[in-house]
């Protein structure tokens, strides 16, 4: 008999109304990986890190293994505030795109730590370079909520100036690149700017987020190939949050080994991490920081999650996968999780996380209110619309001059007019 | 003053930007050690060191990519792609990224890079070492596109994009970097010295980005090229003795609208050459501005000699090339009309 190859076609293992079904994601128990010196050559590296997956916090809540980052109380407090405010922010938002005040939204549940945790492992002068579901980077690192506000409702205060559609927020002052709808172009950005940044002799490092399903755009290798090359101190993250808007993790190349396995073909170490663990994720970020900043060099991070919601405001999920799949992911919510770490420790309460989560929806709520103040997409105060031709370059050129006169003779179809 | 040819202005050029400025750096293929494919990094490397002139892997998306990093760090990079030909990897971060970095941001990020690539046909390099995509660039919002015809303008633009804050894809007509050509490829070769713009000051000076320059007065019609076009056409309007005032354009992006007008109003008539494809080609915006500003003033149709519409041949590459005997024919064509 005769063999022919016959194509792969990735499936993922359950549709809308089979049972969730994990059995492809294997459990790790927290603590079982060594965790190696961060200056150790990669050729001396445990595959643990790579076929395994680093974790601290066990079933019960308790930091376990060689990699718990012993954080202080109020670090921990300040971990679990700020996931807490990204989630609620996120619900906000959501509520706010159904009652059509903004255009568009993403949330990010389930997915809080693996922001959250990153920008409080990171130096603030660090740069980060966020994809679209990484709200954690800025609320860790203090942006003021109304700011975020602000740029999905394209108002008066846009840092955008009512150019991009929502969530694709940058802050200069913070140390955050601007988001990008065409996926993973930040990952060669952010390997020049950590070059940039060891030409110039400085000790920042970059970091960087994708989604596993955009590692297989053409920007991953020329990132992976630049930062091994030139060992650029930058840690490259991988979300796999199991799903690309309908396309599950499989159709990625996630089905043979994991993501963080890419990173060794370049020469740069992989780790992959339980995302849903807030001690894990701060942990490995650490550990990749220190060896991109004593000029050892890159490391590629997998941080394994699961995204809750949709993809974004203009998606259903229940059309491709099932509807109590969130429930049956095996790693959790990271913020139960975080929450019962603190509890384990007779440092939190039930009541105090209700405390907490009623003050940071008071605070949402109020912020919420300062945003529409200065406008929203139907009512004042509106952009200049002049602002349209400003920035394109640095000066405006003479046919950008007479455009924008051509505009304003024309403006009879603004509402108003 | 010296005399330089093309690779020797452009090589002055960033010899004197990496010595003024520590934060200009070079990143290409085989710019390094071996000084480029075409010499334009000779000794570069040497002098500046490995830090400032670095050897890429050939991934111009990496090397795009990562020159806007470098660049929203604080470097002023100067990248090269090794021919234009090659560019498209990089395309997606020119398109998306590079163009429209400042845009998106509101003026918060910006990368200040300059993208030299060297194009165009006539050295027998068939159809993935002859192309001349400015067209595509010259599409695209936020960014501005350069092309010298000389070495005096290559090497004083080259410092003005090094300089400018904006990001600028720097056109290299590659068939005159060592000398002029008149698009006769039986004439023995002409080199730098023998022209006045091969003479160049040594030291720093700028051209400004945006102005056209008219390189032969004239009054019965006026011609619009750029690059290799440039002495073709003037070779052309000699050989056709007609009267044409030729225009450099030189900035392709911003367009020096001003001197074309003032032009075409005194000539009536209006000639535009490239070696690019024609159809949606750069020279349909030269033709549609020039009858939107100028109509009233036309006595004849503009008319376009251009690259055939069909993928840069090899063998036939004398049939493709727009030759001094195509443009003067045009020419004497747009004099008869009307």
């Amino acid at each position: 008999m005769t063999r022919k190859p016959r194509l792969h076609i990735p499936l993922p293992p359950a549709r809308p109304g089979a049972d969730p079904d994990f059995s492809y994601v294997e459990r790790v128990a927290a603590g079982e990986v060594a965790r190696p010196d961060p200056h150790t050559r990669i050729r001396e590296l445990s595959n643990d890190l790579i076929w395994r997956m680093v974790g601290v916090l066990d079933d019960e809540g308790v930091a376990t293994g060689p990699w718990d980052p012993q954080l202080d109380l109020e670090h921990l407090i300040f971990g679990l505030r700020h996931m807490i405010e990204t989630r609620l922010y996120d619900d906000h938002m959501l509520r706010m795109q159904r009652q059509g005040k903004i255009s568009f939204y993403m949330k990010s549940r389930g997915e809080e730590a693996v922001a959250v945790a990153a920008a409080m492992a990171l130096k603030p002068s660090d740069m980060l370079f966020p994809s679209y579901r990484v709200q954690g980077l800025q609320i860790a690192r203090g942006r003021n909520l109304v700011d975020l506000m602000c740029q999905c409702l394209s108002n008066s205060k846009d840092m955008c100036k009512g150019r991009q559609m929502p969530v694709m927020y940058h802050w200069k002052r913070g140390n955050i690149f601007s988001i990008s709808g065409n996926l993973t172009t930040q990952y060669p950005q952010a390997v020049g700017w950590a070059m940039a940044a060891a030409i110039k002799g400085e000790d920042d490092v970059a970091a960087v987020w994708i989604g596993e399903g955009s590692s297989a755009e053409a920007d991953f290798h020329h990132a992976m190939t630049f930062a091994s090359v030139y060992r650029a101190p930058v840690i490259l993250n991988i979300v796999n949050n199991q799903y690309a808007i309908s396309t599950f993790q499989g159709t990625a190349g996630g089905e043979h080994l994991p993501f963080a396995a890419r990173g060794p073909g370049y020469g740069i170490p992989g780790i992959r991490v339980d995302g849903n663990d807030f001690l894990a994720v701060y942990a490995v970020t650490a550990w990749a920081a220190e060896r991109a900043r004593s000029g050892t060099g890159a490391t590629l991070i997998e941080l394994l999650t699961y995204r809750m919601d949709a993809h974004s405001t203009s998606d259903d999920p229940s059309r491709y996968r099932p509807k109590n799949e969130p429930e049956a992911w095996p790693y959790g919510d990271p913020v139960e999780r975080l929450k019962r770490h603190l509890i384990k420790f007779g440092q939190w309460s039930e009541s105090r996380h209700s405390t907490l989560i009623e003050e940071v929806q008071k605070q949402v709520e109020a912020e919420w209110q300062q945003a529409v103040s200065y406008g929203t997409m139907t009512e004042g105060p509106f952009l200049d619309k002049n602002e349209l031709f400003e920035d394109v370059y640095a000066d405006m050129p003479n046919h950008l001059i007479l455009q924008r006169q051509q505009m304003l003779e024309y403006d009879d179809l603004r509402e108003g007019h | 003053m010296s005399r330089m040819n093309m690779v020797q202005a452009i090589n002055s050029a960033m010899d004197i930007m990496l010595s003024r400025d520590p934060n200009v750096v070079l990143i290409g293929q085989d710019i390094g050690y071996f000084g480029g494919v075409f010499r334009c990094t000779d000794g570069l490397q040497r002098k500046h060191g490995e830090h400032r002139v670095i050897d890429a892997p050939i991934a111009e998306g990496g090397i795009v990519g990562s020159a806007i990093g470098m660049g929203v760090n604080g470097l002023r990079p100067v990248a090269e792609i090794q021919f234009a030909d090659y560019i498209y990897p990089g395309c997606d971060q020119i398109i998306s990224e590079l163009a429209r970095l400042r845009y998106r941001t509101a003026g918060d990020f910006f990368a200040p890079v300059t993208i030299r690539t060297p194009c165009g046909g006539g050295i027998r390099g068939g159809q993935t070492h002859s192309q001349s995509p400015e067209g595509i660039f010259t599409h695209l919002c936020g960014v501005k596109v350069v092309m010298p015809s000389n070495p005096y303008d290559a090497k004083g633009l080259l410092i003005a994009s090094i300089e400018d804050d904006d990001p600028i894809i720097f056109f290299e007509p590659k068939r005159i970097y060592n000398g002029p050509f008149d698009g006769d490829p039986h004439k023995s070769a002409t080199p730098w010295s023998t022209h006045p713009k091969g003479e160049v000051p040594s030291d720093y000076y700028t051209l400004p980005i945006g102005r056209a320059e008219i390189v032969r007065a004239g009054e019965e019609v006026t011609v619009l090229c750029y690059g290799t076009m440039v002495h073709v056409c003037q070779a052309a309007a000699d050989h056709a003795e007609i009267d044409a005032e030729i225009i450099d354009l030189r900035t392709l992006s911003p367009l020096d609208v001003p001197a074309i007008v003032q032009s075409v109003e005194k000539t009536g008539r209006c000639v535009v050459v490239h070696e690019a494809t024609r159809f949606s080609g750069y020279g349909a915006e030269l033709a549609a501005t020039v009858q939107e500003e100028c109509f009233y003033s036309l006595e004849a149709p503009i008319l376009r000699v251009t690259g055939w519409d069909t993928p840069y041949p090899h063998a036939f590459e004398w049939d493709y090339f727009p030759t001094k005997s195509r443009v003067a024919a045009a020419l004497e064509k747009v004099l008869e009309m009307a």
